[in-house]
């Protein structure tokens, strides 16, 4: 049954209000635009419900109503009809949906590597990467079964894929050897299912040849030719709001659990903290590209896997796909 | 005394201590064996209850996961042709769902959902829903909504080809009703040929569930609550508990290792009985065990202070009975420790008083047949003794007193009776005469004597009487006034001793007797006739040449015998000669080492004294006597008397 989207209004009330707070006062207009996540409200998205609820967005002329994402709500769809001004795709699913014609164009780099696992039990007897053949292996849909796929040839596996739901409980009852897990979620999942970390084989795919970025922010070519302003203004005020969020690790774990109850979602507060810690590392690599840049030997390993695995046709030039760089500078 | 060193004090001190510490570990001991022993029982009770509870959950769910089999079993039976391929079929399958939710009330929705046929890209999906909405029974097409076959509850019992409950979830239309699914595949074919068909499922509401087990009221404050396969809280008293945390993630929170463990164990279908921090921390017990049926696990909180309270307060009731005991101990101890020590203090005083004389004292009552009793009336026997004693000791003392006053004037009367002035006769020039008697302590018998019979008659007596005391002294004064009645011109010394020898031996019944030397001298020519009965012989100092003892006489002493015949001697002296008389108290004189001064010791004294005066010959001869003796007691009357014949003028 479709949930209505309540956050939508939420914000277009509270962007309302401040509409005409700001408006009175800055000779800017405030300018209206949507964004939508990769995933329902979570801490991975801390950054932009921060930048919204704390007004840094409005500070910077922007309206942003955040749309609530999650399964059967694809980001580049929402791009496509227009109902969304940014999305965040993984680079992987953006270059391919790019090359299948849909002109988006990459604004901003947020995660600057691939936080993905693969995890068996040890009791099953899977020790090494090798330890997979043939065995059932959950991926998930939607462009995220490039990187572990990608490990899989690299490696000469063939493994039994078995579509991976929105939970991993078919993992938790024995029904397939190994899991796909995003780090900061599913794996404190796992762990908070009752599995201890030395009873689980982790495989992260950064370390097996697939360290691809992953959340990044991605607008259509036409929005960023209409108003570059309001795109860099976009990426700027997200990434502000991420230094917020990890400023105030508390208020934001606060403002995350209610946002993730207003969505009748599971909310664990234990749960966000270990996220958000998580995506500070992820935003924040030791080394790497700047805060938000997508680097262009980055850009040129995916690019280069995807035309491999004949995901991809075109050869599309770095300097055609990223156009946000210069906003952060 | 200080009053921690009193007996009373230290009995106190000691009986209560041991008394307190022999309770202590008493009322400890009990304290913990009833709480080991509720611990038990709730333990029991709380299995019990557990058990109960899962078993009312059990058959539940178990009725619900029935229909669920029956309809799977019946699809397989029926050999259903698909309703993708066979539309007809397509009527019965949802008559079936209908009829399913018409016969059991407590399913919400229901569903056959078809495994796709054709290959991958051209899937068919198929899977009639039919659900509640309100009276009515409303069917819709899953497949419309969402790919069914990533969903756990098509998913799971398709990849483990067994029937199951789903975690349980809260309703999709943003109702707050707790709901699970329980899935059965239904297959055709059978052996190697069999495939899966498609998956049955049930949705129930779990309110029913949350009101079961939060029914369950343990104690006042204690609760239950439930857990998924997956650890999660699934009823919980803390409503924003159920579905938002699990265990674990709890664990996390408090960072409590054992709450996981326990988890753990709760997962795996374990029951068990362990400590746990109930809510806001409160200390308590957790029992946990399993509702196998749905793979997940009861677990029931008892609050530790409900659930010893009982303990608590019969502990308290106990050691406030132990107190008020204690404190009845030290009543008794104090009593019978004054019952010990007030006679004792009493007895102290008693004694100090006695001490300084005062025998008339107030003695605790001797009344009690114990110890003290004892000691009460020793003292009071001792006190009496004593009291007889001193009063004997006073009246002997005083009658030794009047004695020794009587002796003392006895000695005064002796003393008195001797001639005193010497030189006794300023006027003579035809002599010299000096005498002297250190009396001993005690009252003794000598004596000296000279008178003049006439003109030219000197009359010289010495004498001792026997023995020692009043007697003594008594018999002195009779031979002495024996001696100067009988004494006249016409008489001899020895006819003078024979008469009073005569009367004292007469009536001599003490048979005491007396050495006598009595000499009468001419001062005309210096003749000297003289009788020594029994004394000893005087010393002639010569006024040239050496002195000499008189040859010694061998008379009688006086009053030993009657009508003894005394012989008189002669003797001239010539001017200057000097006579030098004694008692047996000189001779006889004894140092400390018992030796006696005797006679050569006063011959050689004379010898060196040969030319002082009579007055420090005399004198002298006394200082050599006490220089001899020291610091030996005098035990005999010293007496000497000396006498130097001049001659007389030859102008007269």
């Amino acid at each position: 049954m479709p949930r209505f989207p309540s956050l939508i209004l939420r914000w277009l009330s509270c962007g309302l209000f401040l509409v005409f707070a700001l408006t009175a006062s800055a000779a800017e207009p405030v300018k209206q635009a949507s964004f939508i996540p990769l995933w329902l409200p979570q801490a991975q998205f801390a950054g932009y419900y921060m930048a919204a609820e704390k007004g840094i967005y409005l500070k910077h002329g922007i309206d942003l109503s955040i749309i609530e994402g999650g399964p059967g709500r694809n980001p580049s769809e929402y791009l496509r009809d227009g109902r969304a001004d940014f999305a965040a795709l993984w680079l992987t699913t953006a270059l391919q949906r790019r090359d299948a014609g849909l002109p988006l164009v990459h604004i901003g780099q947020v995660v600057q590597q691939s936080s993905m696992l693969l995890v068996a039990r040890k009791d099953s007897g899977i020790r090494t990467l090798a330890d997979l053949a043939g065995k059932k292996v959950g991926l998930w849909g939607g462009d995220f079964d490039i990187p572990p796929h990608s490990v899989f040839d690299q490696h000469g596996l063939k493994v039994q894929p078995v579509q991976q739901s929105a939970t991993v409980n078919l993992f938790l009852r024995g029904g397939i050897a190994a899991v796909s897990a995003m780090e900061y979620n599913e794996y404190h999942s796992i762990l908070n299912s009752g599995l201890n970390e030395d009873e689980l084989t982790v495989f992260p795919l950064k370390e097996h040849g697939a360290n691809y970025p992953e959340d990044g922010l991605y607008a259509l070519e036409t929005t960023v030719a209409r108003d570059p302003q309001l795109v860099s203004a976009f990426v700027r005020a997200s990434l502000e709001g991420w230094e917020y969020a990890f400023a105030h690790p508390e208020e934001t774990l606060d403002v995350m659990l209610r946002i993730i109850k207003d969505a009748r979602l599971p909310a664990n507060r234990m749960h966000q903290r270990w996220m958000l810690s998580r995506m500070r590392a992820l935003i924040r690599p030791a080394e790497g590209s700047g805060v938000g840049e997508l680097s262009r030997q980055d850009y040129q390993v995916v690019v280069q896997e995807l035309r491999r695995r004949g995901l991809v046709r075109a050869a599309l030039d770095y300097d055609d796909f990223v156009k946000g760089n210069h906003a952060l500078r | 005394m200080r009053f921690a060193e009193t007996i009373g004090a230290r009995l106190i001190l000691a009986v209560t201590l041991s008394t307190s510490v022999i309770f202590a570990g008493m009322l400890g001991f009990n304290h913990l064996r009833s709480r080991a022993l509720i611990e038990t029982e709730v333990a029991n009770s709380a299995h019990y209850l557990a058990l109960a509870s899962a078993n009312r959950v059990e058959a539940a769910l178990s009725t619900t996961a029935r229909v669920v089999e029956i309809t799977a079993r019946q699809l397989e039976q029926d050999q259903i042709n698909d309703p993708r391929v066979d539309p007809a079929s397509d009527r019965s399958v949802r008559q079936m769902l209908q009829r399913t939710l018409e016969n059991n009330p407590e399913i919400y929705g229901t569903t056959i959902a078809f495994e796709p046929v054709g290959s991958a890209g051209a899937a068919r999906l198929h899977a009639p829903y039919a659900y509640r909405d309100g009276a009515e029974i409303k069917t819709v097409q899953l497949e419309a909504a969402y790919d069914y076959r990533v969903q756990d509850w098509y998913q799971i019992p398709r990849e483990l080809e067994r029937a199951g409950w789903s975690e349980p979830y809260f309703d999709e239309g943003g109702g707050n009703t707790l709901m699970a699914t329980y899935s059965v595949p239904f297959y055709a074919g059978s052996g190697a040929t069999r495939r899966l068909m498609g998956v049955v499922t049930a949705d129930i509401s779990l309110d029913w569930l949350a009101q079961t087990i939060g029914a369950i009221k343990v104690l006042d404050s204690g609760y239950a609550f439930l857990l998924s396969r997956n650890g999660s809280i699934v009823t919980h008293p803390v409503t924003d508990h159920v579905m938002n945390e699990s265990i674990f993630s709890l664990a996390e929170a408090a960072d409590d290792t054992a709450l996981r463990e326990v988890g753990r164990r709760m997962l795996r279908g374990e029951s068990g009985f362990v400590p746990y921090r109930g809510l806001a921390g409160a200390p308590a017990r957790l029992y946990y065990g399993p509702i196998p049926a749905a793979g997940w696990s009861l677990a029931i909180v008892f609050p530790e202070r409900e659930l010893f309270a009982g303990i608590r307060e019969l502990t308290l009731t106990v050691a406030a009975i132990g107190l008020l005991g204690i404190l009845l101990i030290v009543l008794v101890v104090v009593l019978i420790a004054r019952s010990i020590t007030r006679p004792l203090h009493s007895l102290a005083i008693a004694a100090g008083r006695m001490r300084n004389g005062d025998f008339d004292v107030q003695l605790p009552a001797q009344t009690a047949h114990d110890e003290v009793g004892d000691l009460s009336r020793a003292f009071a026997a001792m006190n009496r003794d004593l009291q007889i004693h001193i009063r004997d000791l006073v009246a002997t003392t005083s009658a030794k007193e009047r004695i020794e006053g009587e002796l003392s004037i006895a000695h005064d009367i002796q003393m008195s009776i001797l001639p005193k002035m010497l030189p006794p006769f300023p006027h003579r020039e035809e002599f010299s005469l000096f005498a002297v008697i250190e009396p001993a302590k005690e009252v003794g018998g000598d004596f000296y004597d000279f008178f003049q019979l006439d003109d030219d008659h000197l009359c010289l007596v010495v004498a001792d009487v026997s023995g020692k005391g009043v007697p003594a002294s008594l018999f002195m004064a009779v031979t002495k006034t024996l001696i100067k009645a009988t004494a006249r011109m016409d008489l001899s010394p020895a006819e003078i001793l024979s008469r009073v020898n005569d009367q004292m031996a007469r009536d001599n019944d003490q048979s005491m007797f007396v050495t006598v030397f009595c000499a009468v001298l001419d001062l005309r020519d210096g003749a000297l006739v003289y009788t020594n009965a029994g004394h000893n012989p005087p010393l002639l100092i010569p006024r040239q040449g050496p002195p000499h003892y008189f040859p010694k006489t061998r008379q009688l002493v006086i009053g030993a015998v009657e009508d003894y015949p005394y012989q008189a001697e002669t003797m001239r002296l010539t001017p200057g000669d000097r006579l030098l008389l004694y008692t047996d108290g000189v001779t006889e004189a004894m140092n400390l080492q018992d030796e006696l001064y005797d006679e050569q010791r006063l011959l050689a004294v004379c010898n060196e004294l040969q030319g002082e005066p009579i007055f420090d010959l005399v004198k002298g001869t006394v200082a050599s006597i006490k220089a001899f003796a020291g610091t030996a007691p005098q035990s005999d009357d010293i007496t000497l008397m000396a006498i130097e014949y001049r001659g007389r003028p030859s102008v007269s």
